[in-house]
């Protein structure tokens, strides 16, 4: 066990490589740039690969082959690289490749700009290629959860062999925090008999694909990703609640808003208001039955994030109409600040559950 | 003497062999195969060298060539 | 008595579902020969591109990859980072490589990857049914150029050989073609020479076979070969564009 004062994005690095990752593939976008960074430096050090890329359709297909050859591989980037990716993302997850991807959103659409976002929500949480199919999405909110999220990334994408993806923004990249790092625990990969390494390193003959010309076929691909996916989400859900047993209203963020809401919650309790918060750890699968049991409990739920309202569609699915669902949010890589947030709980606290 | 066989069943009668053929033995049967087209075939068997350019040219690997010893 | 017979172990004993006169099945016969005479056939991971010859996942007899439309190189330079003692090939139709694909082809090939791409030129997008491709003939009719390629409008046909031979990295490059006996016999000498560049670690290789499709030229096999002649050839001409003595 060893302390450490750690950067976010040298976080994610960090905490590949301790998860056994040993290939990156990626092409450099703000503010993701610092990822490639340290990889660059740090994967040679303990006989790793780190090569840039030309594009982010070569990174994502460059970490599509890594993956057929049986390796722990991860790409990082930024929205619209991200974007770029999702063709790969879609080949990824039809032929049930592992591998991780981190995505450091920023403001947008478009090129929009460098400051910090959670704009792509929608994108990631819908799978965000085309076809039918999810990626399960991690949204640590410290710097010691990402060092951590990084091996249960790689974790989950071997256990159901899909990809996997990591969100966080330029400001959970930027930030510095105290780590714990435990170097004894050792790292198992699980093997791979499916992976395409040459006829004479498996049985038989191994063929990675995502052509299904026939259409019963095809479905029961479908069929098996479907299954795949509701045992995630009955397994792998994953949500932090903080004081909200006695809530009466109960916000709703991640990442780096979650952060600035657990203090809005402290602040408010102070004043006098039952507040509480619900911080979703994956946003894929998504924990609706933590907010379907708030909206039992509490007189209303508030999502705040760095959005125009994309969580908050989710969490109104989770609250099924029982009670009134609000949002905050700022936009355009600009940060809500506590006091703001603070003055719109207690609007809606006063408006509670009497309707918007 | 050589002797030319064809796997009836995968011809698509695409006739590549007949230009491949030095001897021009080659012909489309007037039969069709399951898959309706007119098959390879070779009439005047002795006149094969057992060059197997057909053999080569065919796309879908279609014919076998057994070569006799020469003379 | 001696046995001539196609099959090579390579290859799967499955009927290929290319149309009749179409030469994909001699170019994967071919590359499967190689494998086989090089030894390597348990060692070998290819990628097949998007098009016609998507389902050559299907046929080799090595273990098989499909990459998305354009990607293949990049497929399989991840592999072969990972792997680097297996013998990597992609193989992929003009529309694949030449026009999707380009970006990722040439930053392959000048990254000098030990891949071997088996690149099948026939002037023509087959699967979507008949449309131009970058390397369509000026004044040839597709079913997006019916009134024939056009220069002002669709630009000129990209000889892809002689855009990649003087990039740095490349080892080998030739274009064969598929017409008849005598130049399929060289073809296999090319990708047998492609491969072993491979083998060898001198870097990246390509062989670009013409190729005919005449379901989408709208011709009989034969008179598919005649235009291969004819037409093809003399704009796209054969021969070694770059060996590790240098570019010819």
């Amino acid at each position: 066990m060893r302390r450490f004062l750690m950067k976010g994005n040298d976080a994610i690095g960090e905490g590949a490589i301790l998860a056994g990752c040993r290939h990156f593939f990626g092409y450099p976008i703000t503010p993701q740039s610092e990822v490639a960074h340290y990889l660059a430096k740090r994967l040679p050090e303990v006989g790793g690969l780190f090569m840039q890329a030309e594009s982010e359709l070569a990174s994502i297909n460059l970490v599509f082959g890594a993956a057929c050859a049986g390796a722990r591989v991860m790409t990082a980037s930024s929205s619209p690289g991200v974007s770029l990716m999702q063709e790969g993302l879609s080949f990824l997850a039809g032929s049930e490749l592992p591998c991780v991807l981190v995505n450091i959103m920023r403001g947008g659409p478009g090129l929009g700009n460098i400051g910090p976002s959670q704009g792509d929500y929608f994108q990631a949480t819908r799978g965000g290629g085309h076809g039918d199919y999810y990626t399960i999405v991690l949204a640590p909110n410290s710097v010691q959860e990402i060092l951590d999220i990084m091996k249960k990334a790689f974790d989950l994408s071997d256990m159901y062999r899909m990809p996997v993806v990591v969100m966080a923004d330029g400001i959970m990249g930027q930030m510095m925090e105290p780590v714990v790092i435990d170097e004894e625990k050792s790292v198992e990969i699980p093997p791979r008999p499916w992976a395409t390494i040459g006829r004479d390193y498996h049985e038989d003959r191994n063929e990675i694909n995502s052509l299904f010309v026939v259409l019963e076929e095809m479905e029961e691909v479908n069929l098996r990703l479907l299954h795949k996916y509701e045992e995630i989400r009955a397994k792998e859900t994953l949500c932090e609640e903080y004081m909200l047993n006695d809530a009466e209203v109960a916000l709703v963020a991640f990442g780096t808003v979650s952060r600035i809401c657990r203090a809005v919650v402290d602040k408010a309790r102070e004043q006098g208001i039952r507040a509480g918060l619900i911080r979703p750890i994956t946003l894929w699968p998504f924990p609706y039955d933590v907010i379907s049991r708030a909206a039992k409990s509490a007189q209303c739920l508030l999502a705040v994030e760095m959005n125009m309202g994309q969580m908050f569609e989710d969490v109104e699915i989770g609250a099924k109409g029982r009670v009134p669902v609000y949002h905050y949010g700022r936009l355009g890589g600009m940060v809500p600040l506590a006091k703001d947030i603070l003055e719109e709980l207690k609007k809606v606290s006063e408006r509670g559950g009497t309707g918007r | 003497m050589s002797k030319v066989t064809f796997r009836e069943d995968r011809c698509k009668g695409c006739q590549l062999c007949t230009t491949a053929c030095p001897k021009k033995i080659i012909v489309m049967a007037s039969s069709i195969n399951e898959m309706g087209y007119h098959i390879a075939s070779v009439t005047e068997q002795e006149k094969c060298t057992g060059c197997g350019l057909c053999v080569i040219m065919c796309p879908d690997m279609v014919i076998e060539v057994e070569r006799g010893q020469a003379g | 008595m001696k046995k001539i017979t196609a099959r090579p172990y390579s290859l799967r004993d499955v009927p290929f579902h290319y149309c009749p006169g179409c030469m994909h099945g001699i170019a994967h016969r071919l590359v499967a020969e190689v494998i086989d005479e090089l030894g390597v056939s348990g060692r070998t991971i290819g990628i097949s591109s998007v098009g016609c010859s998507v389902f050559a996942k299907h046929y080799f007899n090595v273990d098989m990859i499909q990459a998305a439309h354009g990607r293949a190189p990049a497929v399989a330079t991840g592999v072969k980072r990972v792997l680097p003692d297996r013998v990597l090939f992609t193989y992929q139709g003009d529309g694949d490589l030449a026009a999707i694909g380009i970006g990722d082809f040439i930053h392959t090939a000048s990254r000098g990857e030990k891949i071997t791409t088996i690149f099948v030129n026939n002037t023509v997008y087959g699967m979507t049914g008949g449309q131009m491709a970058p390397t369509t003939l000026i004044g040839q009719v597709t079913k997006t150029t019916p009134f024939g390629r056009s220069v002002e409008i669709n630009g000129n046909p990209i000889r892809v050989c002689e855009l990649i031979a003087p990039v740095e990295g490349v080892a080998y490059v030739e274009r064969v073609s598929l017409h008849n006996p005598k130049e399929i016999i060289k073809a296999k000498k090319a990708i047998k020479r492609a491969f072993e560049m491979q083998l060898n670690g001198i870097g990246f290789s390509l062989v670009e076979a013409l190729s005919a499709c005449p379901t989408n030229l709208g011709l009989s096999p034969l008179e598919a070969i005649k235009w291969m002649e004819e037409k093809m050839i003399p704009f796209y001409p054969l021969g070694v564009y770059k060996s590790p003595a240098g570019v010819v």
